[in-house]
């Protein structure tokens, strides 16, 4: 099965770091670069789990989870915080606005992909 | 982690863009009455955390060190504890230099700006003020990965291991299964920590006519044998504490008490609770706007190139310009009619590629603020070195200039503004008793104005001091003593070669350099630099640019039987004047009587070696001024023609020849080379020495 993910980050380091991690034969990625490009993404890449960077221009990573949450067809999508920021407040902000789970920069690709499989439900 | 490497020219370039949003909104900071002050500060920090985040992917452990002091910093300003006030800002603007520095270190793989560990104390210094040590603490914990809400790897902890394990239950409401969370996931990263006994409780599981599956009411009894401590048990529920009820108790030393409570428990194991796919949330409809942050303007679609694409294909217009001129001079030999379809056909072609040429020109044009933003800090530097209240304003900063253009403005910029700095403006304390504000200004600007790009560079400074400016030129053999020298003529020796010496300049601007490498520079782009000063007030240097180094408006004259070209930028006008009207001065020198001014001549075909023509031929005399504001009057054969040439490098295809800048190909096919006249009229100054150029006003 192919794991559609929407991943949202302003940098384009970022997204290239997420894309050589999510190898396409398992994972059709749609990448956006703010808030807004990527729930105007929602629909067309109809993911089954959004990453999303919390500091973006137009719209943060904040805005987005509640858009998405709020969101009638994709309101139940794991949402994983890919970020630098690990302060406790940011943290609980995430959760409160409906975060699945919370990702530190820099990561290690296996790391992720096992992340993504485990939020999914899949058995190693 | 195959494909990091290949990204990190990417975020290089990333970074390039981010230090320039950086730059934007730490000039926005002090005026907030202009602009949202928040605002701001919150696009610096992105910016730093954006190059933290990327610095980090990349193993780049200072540049990450020193952004996240940067960027705790920047959060406490962000929510107020910390006021941007003149000594903060200071700061600041120190840092995002050091930070542009080591983002240039990381990618040229150099050792740590000098200046890092001073600005990583003062910005420790300026955060501790407000920032709680476990923030902090929090915060600099940069693993490789931590993902909360599956620790993967047990925390160590001081506290005291529970050797037995915990009684867990964990009822989740139907909002968990509504924001994405697998409870299974939760109850495998549980059983990631030790041994777990699981029982499922269907009690809450009504009737199937009644059931629900959005609400399915699992919940969930566990028994778990770990040694993990029990932060790391709570860590894995930190995602859902508001959408579960989740109790977490010591096990009791004798574990068979499984069963403790069965409550209807079913027997089986982990069910797979199957959330709807599909879940209207009727909770509160978060209006998209509703952290949209306010006056962002929403970023053009854009593509990164390869320069050297857009190179070839700015050649290969060119190649269009000529093969089109060849075209047309064909046409005109066949004796078509200038009526006829060919010929307007012709037309069409030629107006589609100037455009053509235009568009393309446009690609590699950029904006002068990477430059102007650069020199902001320049002019920082540059104040702290001779302890001098400066502030750089620049205006224009959107108008657009050819890419090559910019990256050689830098050097000659840095030096001027440095010099401004260093010679123009005055100690506070001098300033004050002028009667002037104790901070000097100096203003940059950029407008294009007639085809070219104009550059000013003001400073409200004390003027040229001329009487001194003489001294020194006299002193060194550049003018002979007592030769009268308008005011504009004195200035204008600043950028005489050998003008400045180490024992003049200090050591800011000094290293030797003077201004005459500033022309030199700013003449190898095809432009020119001048000065004026109002003593006391201040000096206004201007450079006027072409708009791009690839096409050049050009008139093509006859010198000695070739046909050349004249760049029109130089050109102030031509004259056929009358034998009586050209004076002659010893054996070979001749003037010309200009509005009360004596010019003089300089015969082209002489001065490039050709076989002069016979006198029989009454000359042109085509009127140039140099960047010294001294003029002088080429003699050619005659004019053909005012048109855009294509530039082509003499230097990459032959050789540098004295006297020529470049060359181009003709409409026939021919080759004809672009005459430079700074250089013809340099050489004939110094051949004729100690003439002095006759001044402009």
């Amino acid at each position: 099965m192919t794991i559609r993910i929407l991943a949202i980050d302003d940098s384009p380091t970022m997204r290239g770091l997420v894309a050589a991690a999510l190898s396409p034969g398992c994972f059709d990625l749609h990448l956006a670069e703010d808030g807004i490009a990527g729930l105007d993404l929602l629909p067309k890449a109809d993911p089954h789990l959004v990453i999303t960077d919390i500091n973006m221009p137009r719209l943060d990573g904040f805005g987005v989870i509640e858009a998405v949450r709020a969101s009638p067809s994709h309101a139940s999508v794991p949402i994983l915080v890919l970020t630098t920021e690990s302060g406790a407040d940011l943290k609980d902000r995430a959760r409160r606005a409906g975060a699945t789970g919370w990702i530190v920069k820099p990561f290690d690709d296996s790391r992720l992909v096992q992340t993504i499989h485990r939020v999914l439900g899949f058995r190693e | 982690m195959s494909g990091i490497d290949s990204l990190r020219p990417a975020f290089f370039e990333e970074c390039e863009d981010l230090l320039l949003r950086m730059g934007e909104g730490l000039a926005r900071i002090p005026d907030a009455a202009l602009h949202n002050e928040v605002e701001s500060i919150h696009d610096v920090f992105r910016a730093v955390h954006s190059i933290k985040g990327g610095a980090g992917a990349f193993g780049l452990t200072s540049l990450v060190g020193f952004a996240h002091a940067f960027e705790t910093v920047l959060d406490l300003m962000r929510s107020g504890t910390l006021h941007p006030d003149a000594s903060t800002m200071h700061i600041l603007l120190r840092a995002s230099d050091v930070l542009a520095d080591l983002v240039a270190a990381a990618r040229d793989g150099q050792p740590d700006p000098e200046l890092m560990p001073q600005l990583l104390v003062d910005l420790d210094l300026l955060a501790e003020g407000a920032a709680s040590p476990e923030d902090e603490a929090a915060a600099l914990a940069f693993e490789p990965m931590r993902i909360d809400v599956i620790p993967i790897e047990p925390a160590l902890s001081q506290a005291p291991p529970d050797p037995t394990g915990f009684a867990i239950t964990f009822e989740p409401y139907p909002a968990l299964y509504a924001t994405g969370h697998e409870p299974v996931a939760l109850l495998r990263a549980l059983a990631d920590l030790g041994t777990t006994d699981v029982t499922a409780d269907l009690s809450g599981i009504g009737p199937l006519d009644t059931f629900d599956p959005a609400q399915p009411g699992l919940r969930w009894q566990l028994a778990l044998q770990t040694t993990a401590p029990r932060e790391d048990v709570m860590a894995i529920f930190d995602f859902v504490q508001d959408l579960a009820l989740v109790t977490v108790e010591p096990l009791h030393p004798d574990p068979p008490s499984l069963a403790s409570e069965p409550q209807m428990a079913a027997p089986f194991v982990t069910p797979l609770p199957q959330p709807s796919p599909v879940q209207p949330t009727p909770a509160p409809a978060h209006p998209r706007t509703a952290s949209v942050t306010p006056a962002a303007p929403p970023a053009m679609p854009t593509i990164r190139v390869n320069l050297d694409r857009v190179d070839r294909l700015i050649n290969q217009i060119g190649e269009l310009v000529i093969m089109e001129a060849m075209l047309s001079q064909a046409i005109s030999i066949a004796g078509l009619s200038k009526d006829g379809d060919v010929s307007s056909s012709l037309e069409g072609i030629k107006q589609l590629a100037a455009r053509i040429q235009e568009s393309v020109m446009s690609i590699r044009a950029q904006p002068l603020k990477s430059v102007f933003q650069r020199l902001d800090r320049i002019t920082r530097e540059a104040a702290d070195a001779t302890h001098k209240q400066v502030r750089l304003e620049t205006f224009g900063e959107a108008t657009e200039v050819d890419k090559t253009v910019i990256e050689r403005l830098v050097d000659p910029l840095t030096h001027m503004i440095r010099n401004a700095v260093d010679h123009g403006i005055e100690p506070a304390d001098r300033r004050i008793a002028a009667g002037k504000p104790p901070e000097g200004v100096i203003t940059l600007s950029a407008a294009h104005r007639s085809g070219r790009v104009i550059i000013e560079l003001a400073d409200d400074g004390a003027g040229i001091n001329r009487t001194r400016v003489r001294e020194i030129a006299e002193a060194r053999g550049l003018v002979p003593a007592g030769a009268q020298l308008s005011p504009a003529e004195i200035d204008n020796l600043l950028f005489l070669p050998g003008f400045s010496s180490k024992e003049e300049v200090s050591a800011l601007s000094g290293r030797g350099v003077g201004l005459d490498v500033v022309r030199r520079e700013i003449q190898s782009l095809g432009g020119r630099v001048s000065i004026q000063s109002t003593p006391g007030q201040g000096s206004l240097f201007t450079i006027a640019l072409p708009l791009t180094l690839a096409v050049l408006e050009g008139m093509l004259i006859g010198v000695g039987g070739e046909t050349m070209i004249l760049p029109i930028s130089s050109i102030i006008e031509t004259l056929r004047p009358d034998e009586s009207e050209i004076h002659s001065l010893g054996r070979n020198g001749r003037l010309i009587a200009k509005r009360g001014e004596m010019i003089p001549i300089i015969d082209l075909a002489q001065s490039l070696g050709f076989t002069s023509r016979q006198d029989d031929q009454r000359q042109v005399l085509i009127l140039v001024e140099c960047d010294s504001g001294g003029r002088a009057a080429l003699a050619a054969d005659q004019i053909f023609d005012q048109r855009q040439v294509v530039i082509k490098s003499l230097e990459d295809n032959y050789g540098t020849v004295r006297g020529i800048s470049a060359a181009t190909i003709l409409g026939d096919g021919r080759i004809a080379l672009i005459v430079d006249p700074e250089e013809i009229v340099a050489r004939a100054v110094a051949e004729t020495k100690p003439m002095p150029l006759a001044a402009n006003g």
